[in-house]
């Protein structure tokens, strides 16, 4: 692609785009090393890494007025404040003064089908169920 | 006459541009939603990897490198608007822009076609439901991305509005960063 008549920032973007390549294979071949914390650095730093060159590169986010990343990571952390709240209900099925309904934990399916046919269990606690199923 | 997109500029922005900033603002809390409740969800049923494991990840690594590359064409197509004021080139690499798209848009169909017939549906578990859900709602930027490109392209190729080359490029990377955190979520961390 980057031949002799092209301009000079064509070079520049292939090899950008190189790099992502690069990148692309480390996080494909980084579970193959069977070690979880490589697989979680190769999956998600790299994908970090991959999304930081393509904003500032392919997106050129660094030349934009400073107000434009603000605008962005305002809309990220509100997010995230937002999940960070809620994620306790989400993620734990039981605390210091309560314990989540099965039917939340199981999901309503799941929890109709065994309650109809005669094997439900409402009285048990969700955390003696292996984990909560899904 | 010129559009008021490309003739006002409003705190320091082409308004063009700045109103594709606003709309990736309001992007990023779409996906960083969903992305985010599927995390939560993850990390507290461990047993998902189960049906995780039925990804297959090499389709998945194909289309981020078909996606990373029509990223590519879009940013050259970008610079040959704006630096080489060449409206028909630009409409080329726009072009391989979205055949990027369809190809990405053909394995994704093969993918799931397989997937459903071996009875993993959107019903079937709550992990192929966020898969179906985050990946549905992708493919659809792609598919709008793709649209949008085409009308841009169009009048690109006659020299008419080479500033929106530069517009639906920033939408379509942001598409492809989107992806870049979909496809380890979804496909390697098992």
């Amino acid at each position: 692609m980057a031949d002799h008549d092209s301009p000079h920032y064509v070079k520049h973007y292939v090899r950008i785009w190189a790099i992502l390549v690069v990148l692309l294979v480390v996080s494909i071949f980084g579970p193959f090393v069977g070690i979880e914390a490589v697989t979680l650095i190769t999956a998600f730093g790299v994908a970090l890494v991959k999304a930081y060159l393509v904003a500032k590169n392919f997106m050129h986010l660094n030349v934009q007025p400073r107000f434009v990343g603000y605008l962005l990571s305002t809309c990220l952390v509100f997010m995230l404040l937002f999940f960070s709240g809620t994620s306790p209900d989400v993620m734990k099925h039981e605390g210091t003064h309560w314990v989540k309904p099965l039917v939340v934990v199981k999901g309503p399916l799941e929890h109709h089908a065994e309650h109809s046919s005669g094997q439900g269990d409402h009285g048990e606690s969700p955390h003696e169920e292996g984990g909560g199923g899904h | 006459m010129r559009p008021i997109a490309n003739t006002r500029s409003a705190a320091g922005l082409p308004t063009g541009r700045l109103g594709v900033w606003w709309v990736l603002a309001s992007e990023i809390v779409i996906f960083g939603g969903i992305l985010a409740a599927y995390i939560m969800q993850r990390i507290g049923h461990l047993d998902w990897g189960e049906q995780q494991a039925a990804t297959n990840v090499w389709i998945g690594g194909f289309n981020t490198f078909v996606l990373l590359t029509s990223s590519l064409s879009a940013v050259l197509a970008h610079q040959a608007a704006e630096k080489e004021q060449d409206g028909k080139k630009a409409a080329k690499l726009l072009g391989l822009t979205i055949l990027g798209g369809g190809i990405f848009l053909c394995v994704k169909a093969f993918e799931w076609t397989t997937e459903i017939g071996h009875g993993m549906t959107i019903q079937s578990h709550p992990f192929w439901s966020f898969y179906y859900t985050a990946a549905g709602i992708h493919a659809s930027h792609v598919i709008a991305g793709m649209i949008l490109m085409g009308f841009v392209a169009r009048d690109a190729a006659k020299g008419l509005e080479l500033h929106r080359v530069e517009l639906v490029g920033i939408y379509w990377h942001f598409v492809d960063i989107v992806w870049i955190f979909l496809f380890p979520l979804l496909y390697i961390a098992k």
